[in-house]
């Protein structure tokens, strides 16, 4: 893992002292409210429906078992004794006091952590596949490569005011588990002409009211151009995004009202004028080096491909046999899965983890996953190297912590946005209706029979909760003072990405379950095999017959 | 008007035609008249295509700075507009103007606040440009305090005014 160097920590440290300064200079009338937000945002702080929330950045989803203790003492002495991981990986504490927050800003630079630019009109949290190093299917490890823009885009002096907020992802592997596509810029690592690694790039994805896929500007660009080139990309967005509509000021916009063609011109103009003369922006190769050395991979004991411990333990336990099946995937290392630990137990709230569930993980991570523990954007959090025999022991301890729901990819295993429940910005409830569809199906046989199926729940056009990239999306809006709820099909976040498709008018906040249901017996009913997902039987099929199960069962129930 | 510099408030020796009745432009006016004169944009492209020398200009934020890459060397100070201090588009015409090739004075006016006062020199601006009641409310030394940053990430950006 990534270790602070002294500048790293002088900056964090700094950058905390600073926040403290403007803190006084808007108590004492320095600053004005509006001169303050921004600050106050790109220092991870908003002000949310009940109080001040704190989003800490968790830098490409990689985090040590020190820094999740941390992480859970932050919880139990600032805030309610939990914390919430974000569809960016991030962590948000709902509950802090504006007066804690510089203490708590110094606690996390003591474990090399931050909140800065996890909010504000800036190049946020830059993600990548939660997998990395792990998967059995990666052609490189993406987060030297997130570290390197993590640095160059931290408290870069020229996009620090963009016209609107700005994500970056990277994969490392061609199974996009980053969902790139739906992001300002998609790096996804490929090799070049000549066997060598670069990135094909990606502009102009994005969810929010006017969701894009996004296109790509550049089919390949060799490894050392990724700074000048992303530098390149955000000059022409800095000058060019339109600042006089909030809602039109994302890069997507700016790419689809001038065309990608005249975007990559400008973009490659910049980027040759600047290599011509020598691009400032090209990290110098010791520091590159240094990064690549942090990332070597962990030292994991050659074991056997198979498990006979565990092979027995699942034999007895079919819980256990559901579990690994459901939560644990392949490593490139034999004898060795990547473990996921659901934080979707059935009636729970997506993404919340108490104090006591974080510093278990840490504890497990230590003894079993080389001490790194990492969140995936679906807001699961991940153990990567985990050895197979292990995996009976660490299932048991899970359990006990309330860990082990066996829901990865299923039904239940739903993104959803804070909604209503906490956020100013919401027109609608999102957890209760994941935490109604969740119990409805639960995580037993009968969500293992229906497979992969993403459900993911906004409680508002901004789409937090990613519905547009959904098998099965919901948006809760509000009309005329009640919530309707709009249900999307046949969206995808992966390399195959597309945009979901409304199938009809919206449903009351109690018809959403049913609906459900519906949906999903007719997939059952019209599906070649259990192999054909609902999502390729959405492709294969088309809207139709979805509308009918949903809109003529219910026109016969009323 | 105060400008502040990284050794702290000094006054604005330049001038803008309208904030100054007394010296309204007329015609006959004789270009060397313009010197210390902040011109608008247009007039100045103006006087630039005539010949003036040591010209001070106001540039929108809006426009390209690769109009005036020409004139460089008869322009004396570029003030690039900062509609309001969250438009960060200002800093990377900044940069442009830099890269370009610029080594005159620039400056940047409108609202920008102390917090952005090391960022707009990082992007090679010399000074800012504020009004009486925002150096009366955010007095020097919070605009120098900014300063004394530990440094950048962006380790190859190099001192204001090279490019």
């Amino acid at each position: 893992m990534y270790r602070y160097d002294e500048f790293d920590h002088q900056f964090v440290t700094d950058r905390a002292a600073r926040f403290r300064d403007a803190v006084a200079r808007r108590i004492d009338g320095s600053l004005s409210e509006a001169e303050f937000k921004p600050l106050r945002l790109q220092n991870g702080v908003y002000l949310q429906l009940h109080a001040y929330m704190l989003r800490i950045a968790i830098p490409y989803g990689t985090l040590s078992s020190r820094q999740m203790r941390r992480l859970a003492h932050i919880a139990e002495r600032w805030d309610q004794g939990y914390g919430h991981f974000t569809t960016r990986q991030n962590i948000q504490f709902n509950w802090p006091k504006l007066k804690d927050i510089p203490d708590i800003l110094d606690s996390l630079a003591e474990v090399e952590m931050h909140a800065i630019q996890t909010s504000g009109n800036c190049v946020r949290n830059v993600t990548a596949d939660h997998y990395a190093a792990a998967s059995a299917d990666e052609i490189e490890d993406p987060r030297p490569a997130a570290e390197i823009l993590r640095q160059w885009s931290t408290g870069h002096p020229e996009f620090a005011f963009l016209p609107r907020k700005f994500k970056i992802a990277i994969t490392g592997a061609p199974h996009d588990r980053a969902a790139v596509k739906a992001h300002d810029i998609g790096l996804i690592t490929k090799k070049g002409p000549k066997g060598a690694v670069g990135y094909e790039v990606l502009v102009g994805g994005g969810l929010g009211r006017t969701p894009m896929i996004g296109k790509t500007i550049r089919d390949f660009l060799p490894k050392e151009d990724l700074l000048p080139y992303v530098e390149a990309i955000l000059r022409v967005y800095n000058l060019y995004g339109r600042r006089d509509n909030k809602y039109k000021a994302r890069i997507k916009i700016l790419v689809h009202e001038e065309g990608l063609e005249k975007i990559r011109d400008q973009v490659e103009e910049e980027f040759a004028a600047r290599s011509k003369e020598g691009s400032k922006a090209a990290p110098p190769p010791e520091q590159v080096e240094r990064i690549l050395a942090y990332f070597a991979p962990p030292k994991l004991k050659r074991r056997r491909r198979r498990s006979d411990k565990l092979d027995a333990a699942m034999a007895v336990d079919p819980t256990l046999g559901a579990w690994v099946e459901a939560n644990v995937a392949e490593h490139k290392r034999a004898g060795y899965g990547v473990v996921t630990v659901s934080t979707k137990p059935i009636g729970g709230a997506p993404g919340d983890a108490s104090a006591a569930q974080m510093n278990l993980v840490a504890d497990l991570a230590e003894a079993y996953s080389a001490e790194e523990i990492r969140v995936s954007h679906e807001q699961n959090l991940v153990l990567p190297h985990v050895a197979l025999d292990d995996l009976p022991e660490l299932h048991r301890r899970l359990q006990a912590g309330g860990l082990a729901t066996p829901n990865l990819n299923q039904i239940s295993d739903i993104i959803a946005c804070p909604g209503l429940d906490y956020c100013a910005l919401a027109t609608a409830r999102s957890i209760p209706v994941a935490q109604m569809i969740a119990e409805q199906f639960g995580a037993g046989e009968r969500a293992r029979d229906v497979g992969e199926l993403k459900i993911k729940i906004s409680g508002c056009i901004n789409a937090c909760g990613h519905h547009h990239v959904a098998h099965i999306g919901i948006l809760g809006l509000e009309k005329g003072g009640v919530e309707s709820y709009q249900i999307t099909l046949g969206g995808d976040a992966t390399e195959t990405a597309s945009l979901g498709e409304r199938l009809g008018p919206g449903l009351s906040f109690d018809e959403v379950v049913p609906a459900i249901e519906r949906l999903v017996d007719a997939y059952l009913a019209l599906r070649e095999g259990p192999e054909e997902r609902f999502l390729d039987a959405y492709r294969r099929l088309g809207p139709d017959p979805f509308k009918t199960a949903v809109y003529d069962a219910q026109s016969e129930a009323a | 008007m105060p400008l502040v510099r990284p050794t702290g408030f000094a006054a604005d020796t330049w001038f803008r035609v309208e904030d100054d009745p007394e010296r309204q432009p007329h015609a006959g006016m004789a270009e060397e008249e313009a010197v210390g004169r902040i011109l608008p944009l247009a007039r100045a492209l103006q006087a630039l295509e005539a010949g003036a020398e040591a010209i001070g200009l106001d540039l929108p934020n809006d426009a390209e700075p690769e109009q005036l890459e020409t004139f460089f060397g008869r322009i004396a100070l570029i003030a690039v507009d900062f509609p309001a201090f969250a438009d960060g588009r200002g800093f990377s015409i900044g940069q442009r103007l830099r890269a370009l090739g610029y080594r005159g004075a620039l400056r940047a006016s409108g609202g920008l606040i102390p917090d952005q006062f090391a960022y707009a020199l990082v992007c090679g601006f010399d000074e800012v440009e504020i009004d009486d009641a925002r150096a009366a409310r955010q007095p020097e030394a919070q605009w120098l305090r900014d300063v004394g940053r530990p440094g950048w990430y962006q380790r190859a950006l190099t001192a204001p005014g090279a490019a």
